[in-house]
């Protein structure tokens, strides 16, 4: 038996040793290399990663209907195709961005591959149940496919009903499968809820957590709380696009803005799903790369538990225009408002903890400052458009697009990204080219500006959303839109580029950052059961660094 | 899961999966998921409750007539047969827990018995519905009742009892396998039940349920 070593020799040869794991370490990546044991692995990393290898492909799926979209605006006429095509490219892009990437993206992938090591536990807390879960999201996805493939619907993300209803395109599979997904959705966030109570390593208190795994865990709360509700919704509308039954259509005595309180009693909190992992990532890279405790870890902690609550008593704020009266969109209106108090408490934070730190300007900080810039400016625009009188003219303009495309698909880009850079290395133990990552990132952030910015001005001189014809006057804040895109297309080819190259050829790492957050406290990548040898102590708090000032000069013991 | 079977004497116990730091964890663990799993299943029937909620207040008569056209007799028959399960589904963990697992295999069958009785209730239930035209949206064609709203009353009729029955046979098949193994491997003890519980948990789901669901539609 050879010696052991806590880190695995690159190369070294896996398979059949796993089991002798006496002296020898395969990392995850190594033990076992059949396509089964990657397909029936119970192994939180290795779950983590397939859901990366999906939902990258879903991601450049919705990528390219993105494109499609942004092609046909090019000009004020039909350019590409025609309205019923649109029609259904927009709402595939909605659907695939939404409940395919979004919502799973940094909860399946990194969730999964960090929260255990985050409490220094082996796995979560049903390992085989986090199998299914990334199963059923496949099916659910199988099932929302073979919809687009076989007509795709034309009804926008939203399923807004009568029109769901009646439409003839294709609506029942794809319908079925988000209702699929959102079982996998259930699932994930009962096992991290579940993970996070029982499974912590002693030492980790509530207290000391990483932020990671309160906005994790916040997440999870919402999942499990609002997604039965949509859930019951796909069914009902479902039968009802089959078999007519009313529930929803005025013609047979049913409410359709009833669809609309259920639809958005879910979808407004599933936007929080899709951010706070997002702000969690953040916590992480702000304290790590300004070699800096986090400033103010325990309101960091709780604003994610207060935005996963008031996020729940927003849901009105999508309804101003519907005929709700106006008392009742003025408490929504606040109610709203109050998301935004505790997202400016994280970023205060965020901010107090880079001054007078030492900050080291590497790709996952680059996006958190594209991260800082969207959450602000996209926050304040949700300030904007929660004050009724000003959404009454914006809603269902270009002006609410550009809003949730800057918080929520900004700010969780940003911080999906940052993710990938910064535990690419914890994940494969190889590390990628610094340089094309600022490039990369650059390239990202001014791309995602230049498409959406121009989209606030259209929204505010009345462009609707969702028509794909537009008068002259609003050609050129549409080119310059969809030139953005490209800039951003641009900048995804060049990281898919990089990250390959590293995969292969990257250089061997264990912590590139030193970072001190708990993940790191295994080698890189981590051995099956995360740990070796007798389990880490956590005598520090997670986002602990030695005061830069007081430890004048020695930068590396840090 | 063990299927290995108990050599008289030695004490059973289950097994403790590796990334478990101690039983009582494990324990622990699988209670906590399966309390947040039943709050997820509350949470989707609330869903329904709410669609119930906005229509009755638009439709106050024909929801109030719709309700009174539903067979009373066989609703109450099903109501007491489900809380009479939910009973034995409950002496079944008690028996448990003493390592009395053939009881614990009676104690499911009376409880699985019961279960099809409520299905088969059911059955007649919609069978009527179906012949006589009390049925969801559009196949609406009762002519005893005609005002708007009271096809809508039978949308969500068919779609609160469906998804409850569905319930029904899930919890039947989780019961089922704690059934096999109570009799067949027999292992369950003071330190060894979970499984029981949890299936028992379920159970007392399906009646819950059912409880909020019969004043709902019947009574109301
Ligand atoms: C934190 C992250 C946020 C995300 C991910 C997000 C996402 C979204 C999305 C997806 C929509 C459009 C839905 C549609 O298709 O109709 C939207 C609309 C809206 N958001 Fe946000 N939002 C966020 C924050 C906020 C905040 C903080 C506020 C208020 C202070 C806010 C207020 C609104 C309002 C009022 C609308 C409706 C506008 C209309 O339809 O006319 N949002 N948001
Ligand atoms: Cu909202």
């Amino acid at each position: 038996m050879t010696p052991s070593s806590s880190i695995a020799a690159p190369g070294a040869v896996p398979g059949h040793e796993a089991h002798d794991d006496h002296g020898h370490h395969p990392s995850y990546l190594t033990d076992g290399t059949t396509v089964k044991s990657w397909l029936l692995t119970v192994d939180h990393k290795r779950i983590g990663i397939m859901y990366m290898a999906w939902i990258l492909l879903f991601f450049l799926v919705g990528g390219i209907f993105a494109l499609l979209i942004r092609i046909e605006l090019l000009t004020p006429g039909p350019t590409i195709m025609d309205a019923m095509t649109y029609n259904r490219v927009f709402t595939l892009h909605g659907v695939v961005m939404i409940f395919l990437f979004m919502i799973p993206a940094i909860p399946g992938i990194f969730g999964n591959f960090m929260l255990p090591l985050m409490l220094g536990a082996k796995d979560v807390a049903f390992p085989r149940l986090n199998l299914l879960s990334l199963y059923v999201y496949l099916a659910g996805a199988a099932f929302a496919i073979w919809g687009m493939l076989n007509g795709g619907l034309d009804t926008g993300w939203t399923f807004y009903t009568p029109y769901s209803a009646h439409t003839t395109t294709t609506v029942a599979p794809v319908l079925f499968g988000a209702f699929i997904i959102g079982f996998s959705s259930i699932l994930t966030g009962m096992n991290f809820i579940v993970t996070t109570h029982t499974m912590r390593a002693p030492g980790i208190t509530w207290f000391k957590m990483p932020l990671m795994v309160w906005a994790l865990y916040a997440t999870s709360c919402i999942q499990v709380l609002a997604t039965p509700v949509i859930g019951l919704l796909l069914l009902l509308v479902t039968a009802e696009n089959l078999f007519s039954l009313g529930m929803f259509d005025v013609a047979r005595g049913g409410d359709p803005v009833l669809f609309q309180h259920l639809f958005w009693f879910y979808s407004h909190p599933a936007v929080y799903i899709m951010v706070l992992p997002a702000f969690g990532v953040m916590s992480e890279i702000v304290s790590a790369f300004s070699r800096k405790n986090i400033f103010g870890y325990r309101a960091v902690a709780y604003s994610s538990v207060g935005i996963a609550f008031v996020g729940f008593f927003a849901w009105g704020h999508h309804m101003f225009v519907s005929g709700q009266s106006t008392f009742n969109a003025g408490v929504f209106g606040v109610l709203s408002m109050l998301v935004g108090v505790f997202t400016a408490i994280k970023v205060f934070n965020w901010v107090g903890t880079v001054y007078k730190g030492a900050v080291e300007f590497t790709t996952p900080f680059a996006y958190f400052c594209g991260f800082l810039f969207f959450t602000v400016f996209g926050g304040m625009t949700g300030i904007a458009v929660a004050t009724v009188s000003l959404d009454v003219p914006w809603h269902d303009t270009y002006f609410v697009v550009a809003h949730f495309h800057f918080i929520m698909v900004g700010a969780t880009i940003m911080a999906f990204l940052a993710a990938l850079h910064y535990w690419f290395p914890k994940m494969f133990g190889k590390m990628y080219h610094e340089g094309w990552g600022l490039v990369s990132a650059a390239l990202i952030i001014l791309g995602f500006n230049a498409t959406f910015i121009p989209q606030f001005l259209l929204g505010n001189a009345g462009m609707p959303r969702r028509y794909y014809e537009y008068p002259e006057r609003f050609q050129a804040l549409n080119v310059a839109s969809t030139a953005g895109a490209s800039l951003l297309a641009f900048g995804f080819v060049i990281i898919a580029i990089y990250l390959t190259y590293a995969l292969i050829y990257g250089k061997r790492v264990d912590n590139p950052w030193n970072s001190k957050g708990y993940e790191w406290l295994t080698m890189s990548p981590p051995p099956t059961h995360n740990f070796i040898g007798p389990q880490p102590t956590y005598p520090e708090e997670p986002h602990f660094y030695v005061d830069p000032k007081k430890a004048e000069g020695e930068v590396s013991d840090v | 899961m063990s299927s290995a079977h108990v050599t008289p004497g030695s004490v059973p116990g289950p097994k403790l999966a590796a990334h478990f730091a101690s039983l009582d964890v494990q324990k622990h663990a699988a209670r906590l998921g399966m309390w947040l799993f039943l709050a997820t299943e509350i949470l989707l029937f609330a869903g329904l409750f709410a669609c119930y909620a906005a229509y009755r207040f638009l439709f106050p008569e024909a929801w109030a007539a719709s309700s009174r056209s539903l067979d009373l007799t066989m609703g109450t028959i099903n109501t007491v047969v489900l809380i009479t399960s939910s009973f034995t589904a409950a002496m079944a963990v008690h028996y448990a827990k003493e390592g009395k697992n053939a009881m614990v295999g009676h104690m499911n069958v009376l409880t699985l018995l019961m279960a099809v009785a409520f299905l088969v209730i059911k059955f007649f239930e919609y069978k009527h519905k179906f012949h006589i035209g009390t049925l969801p949206g559009r196949y609406y064609f009762y002519e005893g009742i005609q005002m708007p709203g009271a096809p809508l009353y039978f949308t969500v009729y068919f779609a609160s009892t469906a998804l409850h029955a569905l319930h029904v046979i899930i919890g039947m098949t989780v019961l089922g396998f704690a059934t096999v193994r109570a009799y067949r491997v027999g292992d369950f003890s003071a330190n060894n039940y979970t499984q029981v519980e949890l299936g028992s948990m379920y159970w007392h789901l399906v009646d819950l349920v059912w409880i909020f669901l019969f004043p709902m539609l019947y009574l109301v």
